[in-house]
This record gives structure tokens, sequence and C-alpha cells, in this order.
């Protein structure tokens, strides 16, 4: 009886149906925690797609004076750190220094040496990260004192930048392009794979599904990261590595979701239905078995993602990820974890844009069991 | 809580003048449902009075609310569901009591049975556990004290061996067996009110007649009132004092049971008396050519148990049976479930392995291999049982009814199979706007016509027809009934007609196939099969199928 409190006869004076997925993108806009985790992980996938074009820092540049620097909602250089840098940089030409001056963005000093200066060593001071386009405006004292004016470079660190000078938030951007991208393509091979071989696995069954399944049993023995160092050894570090391992071994459990699934969907009339219209056993597939799965699978997947992203993290932890300069969030906590005491935001700012999206990804995933099957509230 | 009745005092006075002290009081009960579609009101302001020891019908068709009236009076109404109104028992209002104070009435004095006997029980369990643990809760017995009480209450409802059944798993008893079981908890603690919602729907007819025969006994015996909830007028007749019909939310008529059934007042109560199939077939001119033949048709079904499948058990599920179909000739399968009749039916279609040898059209199409077999399908047709099972939830209605142009007729334009699908929808009464809707937007009865346009788009020769009307109410089962007869005189189709439904059977069938456990026990015209069953089999399902009428009313 409670079927028709749920789902009372339809307005008959709409021709238009309402598929089954519509009502469960009905049911899902009702549910306040996957709209939220939607918008977070629709936002945290713009911020890392597009943030580098934003940025003005490029993920691999170093800025040797910014080593370590915390988080900070004003620009760097902080004006009375300007004059030490000068002297620092002018006493690696051996020259020195007077009257130092920053008025707005620009600065003025005049060099002086008991011997006439090259003019061309104000490239010293353009090789500094604070300073650029150092110009000689004015020579004095037969070349002994130079006066040069140039612009205060200002640089904004909203995240700090790591211990090797590069800026953390540009590299949260590209390391969550990288994590996101692995998590998704990794899911997609082993959706592609797993659902046709699970699917074809229970659809044909007996002795095929035995043998099947069998093999999938022996590629789960094979320890993960054995195979991973194995993958290494023998094609050497690649970023297309990680797909290829990761989608290898998670295609596993695809595979057996969708065979369990498909064997109950099998023994449904409309598949008998079907047989006894004389559908082909590949038509049935396609068109009664796989659609059907659709639902358990696409829950499964948006759990798949954040386990992917683990995984590949601990791949990159382990050092047989992505490689440097190139970075993932799960590299990017791995070097925050070791550097924990003296700079915690380290790990603090990549680690809530992973967790985060693991939790948008998981409260998604539950939201979408749900309206999927709304029997099971 | 308690919301103004609608209903002036005086006439609800009019209305339960016979019944001055009833010990469950339903007065102007409206149950809603919040819904996607926003709230839908299953339960519109009814009154019912049950008195004690009484039998009181509550009938409907599905989505008459009678189930959640009394779901609502034992406060199990699903998450989204809302009961306003009024329900006493014995003067104290239950509606609006939290859970914990309900239970001091739930189980206790108000007991319920359901519908699904197999779903009720948990696999996990021994009966015995199951049938304890309330005895030790609500009336703090000791263990071995609550073990001989269930033993005695098995006794009550008539399993045997109790001693010996009470340490069975549900899995192990029949379906009737576990109604039985079921019954036992429900009056464990000897209640005043036993609701039995549909408790036989599910279980064959032979052994619903058992069932309710017990559950009159123990009527006597504890003097307890039943409220039935149900939907076959054959039970309401013989087992009810009062009936209340209701539909769409509303009591429309209720009184005395004979006084209703002789003299109905609403035209809603006279359409569900006469809803059941009436009439009978044409007979078929015997010139008529052979369509169909299966000799010897055998199904054995091969179990392997031990550790290593070793162990080998078949089961013979057909044992060996001839039968001819001719153009426009139905032959009705009767027979309990499990008696192989379904089975026989996918057998003749090639649907599951089997011996024996099928002639279409003279031409030998079994023993034959599944290529060969498939150009022939569009000819040989099956609709099966549940309406809701039987169609893809992911396609539309129309995808499902042209489904198999796909397969038979692939030259075809996407256009022309449209215009075919509505085609189709027109021949089996259905709107062919809703093509484009999915199943889950039909009823069970227009499930079932699309089941069916999915098959008469094809021209079938034959079709069988597994149980087409069991999962429906009486109304719609009617109208099938009549479209299957229509059909069948428009295209002089052959029908092999599966059902333990003996009344539907009857309106439709030219000869009968009586089966048991997967033989032919007694096959004969319906008439012979009808009044003169030489089967003792035959006659006690004939005769738990309440078609005898005590008021002589005849089928023409």
């Amino acid at each position: 009886m409670s079927d028709t409190a749920l789902a009372p006869p339809g307005d008959t004076s709409a021709s238009a149906g309402r598929s089954l997925a519509t009502l469960a993108i009905l049911r899902l806009r009702r549910n306040r925690a996957a709209v939220v985790s939607f918008i977070v992980l629709i936002a945290i996938t713009l911020f890392c797609v597009v943030g580098p074009w934003l940025s003005h820092h490029a993920y691999d540049q170093v800025y040797r004076s910014y080593v370590g620097l915390p988080p900070s909602l004003s620009p760097y250089p902080a004006q009375n750190t300007l004059e030490d840098a000068m002297r620092g940089a002018l006493d690696r030409a051996r020259i020195g220094m007077r009257d130092f001056t920053i008025s707005g963005s620009t600065f003025r000093v005049t060099l002086t040496s008991p011997n006439p200066i090259d003019p061309r060593n104000t490239r010293y001071i353009d090789r500094v990260d604070q300073f650029r386009d150092a110009k000689v405006v004015a020579t004095e004292d037969g070349g002994k004192s130079l006066v040069v004016e140039g612009t205060v470079q200002r640089q904004l660190f909203l995240m700090g930048t790591d211990l090797a000078g590069r800026d953390l938030m540009t590299r949260i951007m590209v390391g969550g392009r990288v994590s996101l991208l692995v998590g998704l393509l990794a899911t997609f091979v082993s959706l592609v794979i797993g659902v046709s071989y699970g699917a074809a696995a229970g659809f044909f069954g007996g002795r095929i599904d035995m043998v099947m399944m069998r093999v999938v049993d022996v590629l789960y023995s094979l320890p993960f990261v054995f195979f991973v160092i194995l993958l290494v050894v023998y094609f050497g570090r690649d970023f297309v590595l990680i797909f290829v391992a990761i989608g290898a071994v998670e295609w596993l459990d695809m595979a057996r979701i969708t065979r369990g699934q498909t064997l109950a969907l099998k023994r449904r009339e409309f598949v008998e239905a079907a047989h006894a219209l004389g559908v082909s056993e590949l038509s049935i597939l396609r068109r009664h078995i796989i659609p059907n799965l659709l639902g358990p699978v696409v829950v499964f997947m948006t759990l798949m993602v954040p386990k992917i992203i683990l995984l590949e993290s601990f791949l990159s932890f382990l050092g047989l990820g992505v490689q440097a300069p190139l970075t993932s969030w799960g590299v990017l906590i791995a070097e925050g974890a070791n550097n924990i005491q003296n700079a915690p935001y380290l790990i603090i700012f990549p680690a809530i844009f992973f967790v985060s999206t693991l939790f948008a990804l998981n409260f998604i995933g539950d939201g979408l069991r749900d309206a999927l099957d709304p029997r099971d509230r | 809580m308690v919301a103004q009745s609608l209903v002036p005092a005086e006439r609800r006075e009019a209305m339960n003048e016979d019944l001055k002290d009833p010990i469950l009081a339903i007065r102007n009960l409206k149950v809603a449902f919040a819904t996607y579609d926003g709230v839908v009101e299953a339960v519109k302001g009814i009154d019912i009075d049950i008195g004690a020891g009484e039998t009181v019908a509550i009938v409907g068709e599905s989505g008459s609310g009678k189930s959640q009236t009394m779901m609502a009076t034992m406060g199990l109404l699903a998450a989204n569901g809302q009961a306003q109104g009024s329900i006493r028992y014995r003067g104290e209002e239950l509606l609006g009591l939290p859970p914990k104070a309900l239970n001091r009435y739930r189980g206790k004095t108000i007991a319920m049975i359901f519908q699904e006997p197999m779903t009720s029980l948990d696999p996990l369990f021994k009966i015995e556990r199951q049938l304890i643990e309330p005895l030790m809760a609500h009336s703090g017995l000791s263990r071995s004290a609550a073990r001989a009480r269930a033993i005695e209450l098995l006794t009550k409802v008539e399993i045997p061996n109790p001693a010996e059944r009470i340490d069975s798993y549900p899995h192990e008893m029949s379906g009737g067996q576990r109604q039985r079981v079921m019954i036992a908890m429900a009056l464990a603690n000897k209640p005043d009110v036993l609701i039995a919602d549909e408790p036989t729907t599910a279980l064959d007819v032979t052994v619903q007649a058992h069932i309710l025969e017990l559950l009159r006994g123990l009527q006597h015996e504890f003097g307890m009132a039943i409220v039935f909830i149900t939907h076959d007028l054959g039970i309401v007749r013989r087992f009810a004092d009062r009936t209340y019909v209701m539909r769409q939310g509303v009591v429309v008529e209720q009184g005395d049971t004979g006084e209703l059934f002789t003299k109905p007042r609403d035209a809603y109560t006279k359409m569900l008396i006469e809803a059941e199939p009436a009439g009978r077939k044409a007979p078929v001119p015997p010139d008529s050519a052979i369509v169909l033949s299966a000799q010897g048709m055998r199904v054995t079904f091969r179990q392997r148990r031990g550790l290593f499948g070793t162990d080998v058990r078949t089961v013979e599920a057909v044992k060996g049976i001839d039968l001819t179909v001719r153009r426009g000739e139905t032959i009705g399968i009767v027979g309990e479930s499990g008696s192989g009749k379904s089975t026989l039916g996918r057998a003749i279609l090639g649907l599951v392995p089997a011996d024996g040898a099928v002639r279409y059209d003279g031409a030998l199409i079994h023993p034959t291999d599944r290529h060969a077999m498939r150009p022939l399908r569009r000819h040989l047709q099956l609709v099966f049982q549940d309406p809701y099972g039987s169609l893809s939830p992911r396609l539309t209605a129309g995808e499902i009814v042209t489904e198999g142009l796909l397969v038979h007729e692939p030259g075809i334009s996407r256009a022309e199979r449209d215009r075919r699908a509505a085609g189709a929808f027109e021949e089996v009464w259905l709107d062919p706007a809703t093509r484009h809707r999915f199943p889950h937007e039909f009823s069970g009865g227009q499930r079932q016509r699309i089941a069916i346009a999915r098959t008469m788009i094809l021209k079938p020769t034959l079709v069988v027809l597994d149980e087409p009307t069991s999962a429906l109410d009486r109304s719609v089962q009617k109208s099938i009934v009549e479209l299957l007869r229509h059909l069948q005189t428009k295209y002089g189709l052959a029908y092999l007609f599966i059902s333990h439904d003996l009344a539907v059977v009857r309106a439709l069938s030219d000869e009968i196939l009586v089966m048991k456990q997967g033989a032919v026990v007694e096959r004969g015209t319906v008439d012979t099969i009808f009044t003169n069953a030489r089967e003792s089999y035959t006659r006690e399902l004939i005769a738990a199928a309440f078609l005898d009428n005590p008021d002589g009313r005849s089928f023409t």
C-alpha cells in the first residue's frame, strides 16, 4: 500500500513522462547536504581549473627571497624589509649604498663604490624577487656613485609559500587539477571496464561467469604496491602510469558490484519478457541490463572518486606518483606533514581542499543513493 | 490533535445506532502523505466502529485507503504520513500517543497480521525465538514457560508437530505455515482486536480457505474482534458480520454483510459485487486449425549441492505433458503454486530447457536452436503476472511496446514504429498520448495493458498468459478479461491461460488442465471440470475459490 502513497498517479493531462532519472534529480534537489556539496565541488573544480591562469605565480616559480612565508592578506615585501633586501643584493655585488627611499611602488637608491661602477651591476638588484626594472637615472662622482630607480615588486601569497619558495595557492590549484583528473579519469576507466566486464559475466552466467570472476580474484590477489612498482620498473615513471595502475585495480570492485546487480536484474521479468520477444542477448544487455545498473553504479562512482584521489596521494607519498615540480594534493599534504611544526599552514590549506572535496563527493554519493532508491530511507 | 468532525453528530449516531459500545472507534480519521507532488490525502475523514467479538471487513481496491486506516490505528504510518481525527480503544485515545505509550496496546490488545508471510518473519532466527521474545517482554514469562506457551499457541494454530516445528527456521515452512506462525504471534497476548491486512492474498486458494477457517475457530475461542482488510469479496461474504466499503479514502457504504450483498445501495459497491468475471467463451469451431501442439513436455531442474556440487538432485517440475491448441482456442491451466504450470508455459515457448517436442503450424520448433527460434518468437508471445516487474523501468511505454519491432521488423523507420505504438495503445484501450510516459506513471491495470500491447504489436498467433490478472484488483481484472476476449475474437488468437484464479479461468477457457506437482491430474471442458470434477483435488480448488454463490446468482 505504501507505494500508492509515495507515487501517486501522475497528472493525466501531461503527455511527456517523467523518467526515474528526473524524479531522482527532483529528490536530490531536496537534499540540502547534496546540493551544498555540489556547489562546493563546482567551486573547487573551477578554482583548480581556472585558477592557475588568473594566478600571478607559476606553480613551479621559485621565489628565493620568500621561502616558507606564512599566509598573509597583505602583499610582500613588507616596507621595513626592503632596505635589508637592497643591502643584501648590493653586498653580493660588493657595492655600498646610501639614501634608500621608497615612494609608492618605486624605489630610489644611490650606489657607492671606491671604483667606478659598471651600470650592468643593476642586474644584481633585479635578481632579487623584491625589485625589478632597476635603471640608472644619474651618474655622479665620475661613475663612483650611481642613482638607481626601479619598481618594488609586490607579491601576494594568500596561502604563503612552501619551503622552496613557491606560491602554495597556485600549487594547490595545480595539485587539484592532477588529483581531480586522476580521480575522474581513473574512475571512468574502471567504470567502462568494470561495468562491461561485470555485466557480461553476470548476464552470460554459468561457466563464463565462473572463469571471468576467477580472473578478477587472481587480479585482486596482486598486492597493489607491488603491482605499481612492477609497472614503474618496466615503463619508467610516467603520469599516465598512475591512471593505468589505479584503473587496473579499481575496476575489479566495479566488476563485482555490477555482476551482483546483473544477476539480480537477469531474473527480473522484463528481461525474460525481452527473451520472449526474441531480443538478442547483446541487445538485452545494452537496452535492459546496463541502463538499470546505472543507479548503483553512479553511487559507487561518487564514492570511488575520493578513494582514487586517496590512492594517488598514497602513491605520490611513496614517490611513485607525480614528479616534482608537478604536484598533487597528496604530495602537498605529504610535504606539509614533514613540516607540520614549523609551517603548519603547509598541511592545513591543501588538507582543507582535499577534505572538502572528499566530503562533498561522499555527501553527493549518499544523496544520490537516497534519490535513486526512495524506499531505502 | 482531535479535529472537529465534518459529519453532524446526529448523523454519526444514526450510522452507528446498532453499535452502542464499540471497543475500537475511529472518528473522522484523515491520513495524508507528503510527497514530492504535494500532499496526497489517502483517507478523507472516515468513521469506523468495531464491536467486541465481531468480524468487520473493510473492502476496497488498492489505493482506497483501507490499509492506511489500520496502519494509522497501529501507529505504523510511513514517515511522510500524518493522521488526524480520533481513534479510541475502549475510550482511550490512541492517535498522537508516543510510540512507547502506544506499545501498551500494540501487540497486546490490538494485534495485526500482514499480507506477506514470507517477509514478516526474520529469516535468521528460529521461530521459537521470534515467538517467545514478545511473550517474555509483554507477560514477563520465564524462558521455559514462554516456550511451553509458544508450543501451545502453535498447537492452537494447527501446526503439525508443534514441539518439533518450533525449532525450525522460517524458510523451512510453507507460506501457509508461516502465516499460521504469524497468527500465533498475534494471538500470544490474547488481543481484543486482530487486524488482518489481506492475510490470505499471498497464499494458494486451498491454503487460503484453511487459514480463514482457522481464524474463524480462533475467534470463537478467544472472543476477539477481527478486522479484515481485503479486496476479495468472496472472503467478505463468507466471514464478515459487517462490511465497510471504501473508495478513494471515503467510506461509501457500510452495513450488515448479507444486506450489503443483496441490496447494495452505492453504485461502487454494486460494481464491486458484479466485478467477478462473468460469461463464458464461445466454443471454437471443430474444424479450426491446430496452432501448436506439444508432446511429452518434461522439465527437470538440477540442483547441485554439497561442497563441490557433486551431489546432484533433480526436481521434475513438469512430468511429460501433451497439449494441443487450436486457432481461437483458450486452454486454461490451473493449479497451486509449485504445480509447474508457469514452467510448462515457458517450456512450450522454449524459455526454459525442456524435453519433448513442440510443433508450431506443423513445423517442429522444439528441440531447435535459439537462432532458428528467434523469428518464430513473434508468433508465440508471453504476458507475465506482475505488471510492475515485467516492464523495464528505464524505457518509456512506447519504447517497451515497440521493442519487438526492433527485432522482427528492423527495417521500419522510427516514425513508423511510433505510429504502430500509438495503434497498439488504442488496441488495448489506452490513450496513445500516454506512450511517452514511463511505466511507474501507470496503474497496475494500465501496465498490464502495456504488456499486452507489447505482444499484440507483433500480431502473434499464440499468447501464453501467465497469471495476467492475479496481481490486479477485481474490477481491473474484469476489464483485462474483456480486453483479452475482444482481442481473441478480433484476431483469432490462441491463448494458454495459466492461473490459479478459477473465476477468471472459467470465464475465458475452452478446455482446462488441472496440474498438481508437475503432472496433469485432470483435463476437460470448462463445464465438465466445474460441474463434474473427478478428482478431489480439483473439487477442493473449486470449493476454495468461493465460486458457489449463496444467493444462487448464476453466471451466464
